[in-house]
């Protein structure tokens, strides 16, 4: 490091996945400061990708859940601001304002304020009974209770992952869930019409029922649950309604300190904003991905931990850029889907079936000869494969591919 | 109670014990270097790769078919490879020695 970090404090706001990751990495870099994370919610952080699926069928505490122990964060020094509200950044003075009336200098800050759920402007959504969104651990327990307390019938709004992940859930826990989608088909701004196929088919065998192409115009709440009426005019009993319809980034914080906004807080390969003393990570970033050569902003782990390791490296003086290959995934009922790159753009999709019992396929969406992304479907084979080709830009022989007779290993499927 | 020894890439030793939940875990609340879980334990992610000690595999067994699959091409795969998220803590680990594999 050029100069000594001993006096310096960095402030961290968000204790989201980016967040609590970018602190443990600043330290492991050698800051030598203070480091200070502010967030709204009172909980020890926790993982958010498992509030949807196992974490949400499970009785477990969110102490199961959490990203670091509680003496992980005294033994790196880091101190936890729970429950604290950032009201705006002073970028003139180096100075976060809280609600509270208090002010903390910084001499580097970073934004990882992620997202939060969209509530649509739904007639008679605000005093219906038991609507939820789900990004917090409070939405969690409040969705347990609700049918711990017998709420039988089921609404989704949003057929998105967040959505679907919830109908398995609460079909799971003996839920009778319908799920209710404005588009033509489930996933249908995230994945290509062949998964969202594959989809409706695994929730429809479940016993979930999805309706497409519906939009939710009103609910009437009663002394017997909510009402859901749609704009065919259909009823649907709701005891609880949960709300999945994407999200908002949380740029404004960012935004009315005179921060660049565009889709996001723009970012540049080391996760450093408009304001050199400032850097932002995560859900709410607008960033260039040098894989694919152009911006994107992600909802993902991946991505939170990436650019987490990339600021913490940067402000200790390493020269460093991201170039990350995306990945995700998502859990519902039986079915474990696997993720890698983006897809966008692609001109041709390749499904390998495997020729065994129950689902295992993994759907390769290309542009010409080059591989743009992999969906593999209970096949984490698929998905490393795909992921290597992926970042070796090797091009794939795509007969031998789809040719499940052909053992799935990289040597195999080179083109000649 | 299990007593658990991880074995970091710097060659640093921790020292854990626990009765339930999963290595990964484990590694993650004593701040392991180079155990992320970055998933939170679902074989997603392939950043809780550890090597079992040649002599300690009977204790650990074998990784299941997904977990196989994520490990076949990560770095620093060899045939005692683990993702500890996948191992559960149990009175059988006791005494187990894992080398953190990045």
């Amino acid at each position: 490091m050029s100069t000594s970090t001993n006096d310096q404090t960095c402030v961290i706001i968000g204790a989201s996945h980016a967040g609590v990751n970018f602190a443990f990495a600043l330290r492991k870099e050698g800051w030598e400061g203070d480091i200070i994370i502010y967030d709204v919610d009172p909980v020890l952080p926790y993982h958010r990708p498992p509030l949807s699926k196992a974490y949400l069928t499970s009785d477990d505490g969110i102490e199961k859940n959490l990203l670091k122990s509680a003496e992980s964060y005294e033994k790196e020094s880091i101190t936890l601001k729970l429950g604290s509200w950032v009201e705006s950044i002073d970028r003139e003075a180096k100075k976060v304002s809280l609600k509270d009336g208090e002010k903390q200098h910084y001499d580097k800050l970073v934004i990882a304020t992620g997202a939060r759920p969209i509530i649509p402007p739904i007639e008679g959504l605000a005093d219906a009974q038991n609507v939820y969104p789900l990004r917090t651990a409070a939405d969690v327990t409040n969705i347990r209770q609700a049918i711990n307390e017998g709420a039988q019938k089921a609404v989704i709004i949003g057929a998105g992952y967040i959505g679907l992940e919830i109908a398995a859930s609460m079909k799971k826990l003996g839920a009778d869930v319908t799920v209710i989608e404005r588009e033509d088909r489930v996933l249908a701004r995230v994945t290509s019409p062949e998964m969202s196929s594959f989809f409706e088919t695994l929730h429809a065998d479940n016993g979930v029922k999805i309706e497409v192409g519906k939009t939710v115009n009103k609910i009437k709440a009663g002394d017997s649950g909510n009402l859901v009426i749609t704009n065919d005019d259909k009823e649907y009993k709701a005891d609880v309604i949960v709300v999945g319809v994407g999200i908002k980034v949380n740029t404004e914080l960012a935004k009315e300190a005179g921060i660049e906004i565009d889709n996001g807080i723009k970012v540049d390969s080391s996760a450093r904003t408009s304001d050199p003393h400032i850097y932002a990570i995560g859900d709410c970033t607008y960033h260039h991905n040098p894989h694919y050569n152009r911006y994107v902003r992600l909802e993902s782990v991946q991505n939170a931990v990436d650019q987490a390791k990339i600021a913490a490296a940067s402000i200790c003086g390493k020269e460093v850029k991201y170039d990350a290959i995306p990945w995700f995934w998502s859990d519902q009922f039986d079915v474990k889907l696997q993720m890698v790159g983006l897809a966008e753009g692609y001109d041709e999709i390749l499904i390998r079936e495997e020729n065994t019992e129950g689902y295992k396929f993994s759907t390769w969406y290309f542009k010409g000869d080059e591989l743009l992304a992999v969906d593999a479907v209970n096949n984490a084979k698929a998905y490393v494969v795909g992921t290597k080709f992926i970042k070796d830009q090797k091009v794939i022989d795509k007969t031998k591919l789809v040719d499940s007779s052909i053992d799935f290993k990289p040597a195999n499927l080179l083109a000649e | 109670m299990a007593k658990i020894t991880f074995i970091t890439s710097d060659n640093e030793t921790i020292v854990a014990e626990a009765d339930s939940g999963s290595v990964m875990e484990l590694a993650v609340a004593n701040s392991v270097s180079g155990i992320d879980g970055d998933c939170g334990g679902v074989c997603s992610c392939a950043t809780c790769h550890v090597h079992v000690d040649p002599d300690h595999v009977s204790k650990t067994g074998e990784a299941s078919e997904i977990e196989a699959d994520m490990l076949e091409l990560a770095d620093n795969y060899n045939e005692r490879s683990r993702l500890c998220c996948q191992i559960e803590v149990s009175d059988k680990l006791d005494g187990v020695v894992l080398h953190v594999a990045n």
